[in-house]
């Protein structure tokens, strides 16, 4: 992995919400430990999985590292550079290298745009194309994410659920990113749709060399995309590793319980297992 | 064989909706008897939960036509008045949805809510024995230190306890059905796990039985004793647990089962998909509903298969294929396991 360069190092990354109480004056009474100091690191073109329950600050991690969240301690270095701190005006630029694709697709669309501007703003944003130009681009966006160039003038309750993902999904490439941070790209889809999604997002890495921090809380979706695997709980990882091992080998209690609550699609196995505990 | 407990037969819902006529339900029937769990699997518009919310009464309205039957212990639903469905739901017929978050009132205390469901059928008793009852009930599906809970807010239980408590309420009657739509599908794993064990405790001790309601082969491989397999509004294939996972006989299970990723086998290099997208309901292909996504479609799909028996030494096991069981068992074999294509 080392040949392929590193493109993200997180280092004692923290975010802590403060709870606070008191009627005139706000007095920090506790605070809530999100994330509480992770580290992570991602290479060009590669895929880690981010795998945890709801509530073991996974989201909270990609926001922050992302800087949609301002850090309350830790670093962050994209292609070297330290972003954490940085001023909005400083992030812009960086903005068109990550983006990011979202668990709803019902809720991550503009109802009121239609889908060509919807896949054109990032291009109108930086500055990237305009006029006919920016309209050949974005046509050649949906195609290259399975929908039709016809599509540009429709709005996205047009659409079923796995077409508003492979929207999503073409503006998130639009600037051609280096990251693309999904969260949860797949959990709100039926099941035949999930892998086409899964191969849709496997053959735009192929072609364009992005690296996906893909966040999810199904283990076996996890595997199935990634390198690596980091197990996140209580705002920590609580182990990372390469992704068959961590499934295969799970080193850490937590991940044990986790692999364990996985139900096995195969009646046989399943009594199999029940009998064993 | 005991008698069956709830008898659907050939049960059909339409919608007159702003985009024209749309059956949801065409032609759905199954038995349940006493402690059986039916697994009803199928995608967003298959049909399952209109089946559920159909059986339970909660689907009529000037738009909806029902027609077909749906007997509980004999005695028609369909046509029962309000009157007695309101007395069948939640006395004989327990129901549990999806999103616990959504299905309990937030200004109540959870105890109260259960001890109103109570109330409402059992006019009688007092308020201290229904909140003894409630106390009682919460304690039954795990909730820890129930005395104390019972009078918590519905926000001051996580999400596996508002489920837990939902299924308390839904077991309040103690009803002889229970039908559970996607009851863990807004749960974590490790939670799921925990709730599916209390359903099967459930489905042991009480001889409760269940219908449930599901997209993930998973949770169905764990509790399920038959299973049915809808498609647009229409059973594709029943059959008994093994049959339907070793078994499979219409392509559309074949790609259901194909397209898992199972974290206990090494991982293939793509994950085998079914293209295409499932019809509109007012709009379906002619013949097979599949059709159009099934890569062994031939001349005879434009006529619809009925759903029948095609193997005498599996009287129960049904589906709805044209294609002959040797040719079955033959394409679904892909790269050494059933799927319904190989991966391009």
């Amino acid at each position: 992995m080392a040949d392929r360069g590193r493109l993200v190092e997180v280092r004692d990354l923290v975010k802590h919400f403060p709870v606070k109480e008191g009627l005139l004056i706000d007095r920090e009474v506790d605070r809530v430990r999100a994330v509480d100091g992770i580290s992570f690191e991602l290479a060009r073109g590669e895929t880690l999985g981010l795998v945890g329950e709801s509530g073991s600050g996974k989201s909270t991690a990609c926001r922050t590292m992302l800087q949609l969240l301002k850090p309350s301690s830790g670093s962050v270095r994209f292609e070297g550079r330290e972003i954490a701190g940085l001023s909005r005006r400083e992030l812009r630029p960086l903005r068109r290298e990550m983006q990011m694709i979202f668990q709803d697709p019902y809720a991550s669309l503009n109802p009121r745009k239609r889908v060509g501007q919807i896949v054109g703003d990032p291009l109108r944003l930086q500055n990237a194309a305009s006029g006919p130009a920016l309209r050949r681009r974005v046509q050649e966006l949906l195609e290259r994410v399975g929908l039709s160039p016809e599509h540009y003038d429709r709005f996205p309750h047009e659409f079923s659920g796995g077409q508003r993902q492979r929207i999503g999904i073409a503006r998130a490439i639009a600037l051609e990113p280096k990251l693309i941070v999904a969260d949860e790209p797949v959990s709100a889809l039926d099941v035949s749709i999930q892998a086409q999604i899964v191969n849709l997002l496997d053959d735009l890495q192929d072609e364009l060399g992005v690296a996906y921090l893909f966040v999810a809380h199904d283990i076996g979706v996890v595997r199935h995309v990634s390198d690596r695997i980091a197990v996140m709980h209580d705002g920590k990882i609580v182990e990372q590793g390469d992704a068959d091992q961590v499934c295969e080998r799970p080193r850490h209690e937590y991940t044990k319980k986790l692999l364990a609550a996985v139900p096995i699609p195969d009646p046989r196995e399943a009594r199999e297992r029940v009998r064993s505990q | 064989m005991s008698e069956p407990l709830l008898a659907v037969a050939d049960l059909r819902v339409g919608f007159a909706t702003e985009g024209g006529r749309l059956q949801a339900v065409d032609g759905v029937g199954f038995e349940l008897r006493p402690g059986e769990v039916l697994a009803i699997v199928g995608e967003s518009g298959s049909g399952k939960s209109v089946t559920a919310q159909t059986i339970m009464g909660l689907t009529r309205s000037a738009n909806t036509t029902i027609e077909g039957s749906v007997r509980l212990h004999g005695s028609e639903l369909v046509d029962a008045g309000e009157e007695e469905l309101r007395r069948v739901r939640g006395e004989q017929i327990g129901m549990v949805f999806q999103d616990p978050m959504t299905s309990l009132n937030p200004v109540y205390r959870v105890g109260s809510q259960i001890a109103e469901a109570i109330r409402a059928h059992r006019p009688g008793l007092s308020r201290q024995e229904t909140r003894e009852l409630a106390i009682e009930l919460l304690d039954s599906v795990g909730i820890p230190t129930a005395s104390r809970r019972v009078d918590d807010y519905p926000h001051e239980f996580s999400g596996g306890m508002r489920q837990r408590a939902m299924i308390a309420m839904a077991l309040a009657l103690e009803p002889e059905v229970l039908i559970a739509d996607e009851p863990t599908t807004a749960l974590d794993v490790t939670i799921q796990a925990q709730i599916l064990r209390l359903l099967a405790d459930l489905n042991r001790t009480r001889n409760l039985a269940t219908i449930l309601i599901t997209h993930d082969l998973g949770v169905v491989a764990e509790v399920a004793d038959r299973v049915m397999v809808m498609y647009a509004g229409r059973v594709v294939e029943e059959g008994n647990l093994d049959e339907i996972f070793y078994d499979p006989r219409h392509p559309y299970t074949w790609g259901l089962l194909g397209s898992l990723s199972r974290i206990d086998r090494p991982r293939p290099r793509r994950l085998p998909q079914i293209s295409g997208a499932p019809p509109s309901l007012i709009d379906l292909p002619q013949g097979c509903p599949f059709r159009p996504r099934c890569p062994h479609e031939f001349a005879k799909c434009t006529e619809l298969p009925p759903l029948e028996a095609r193997v005498p030494e599996a009287p129960h096991h049904c589906d709805r294929c044209w294609l002959d069981p040797g040719q079955k068992r033959e394409k679904r074999q892909v790269q050494g396991r059933i799927g319904l294509e190989a991966p391009a």
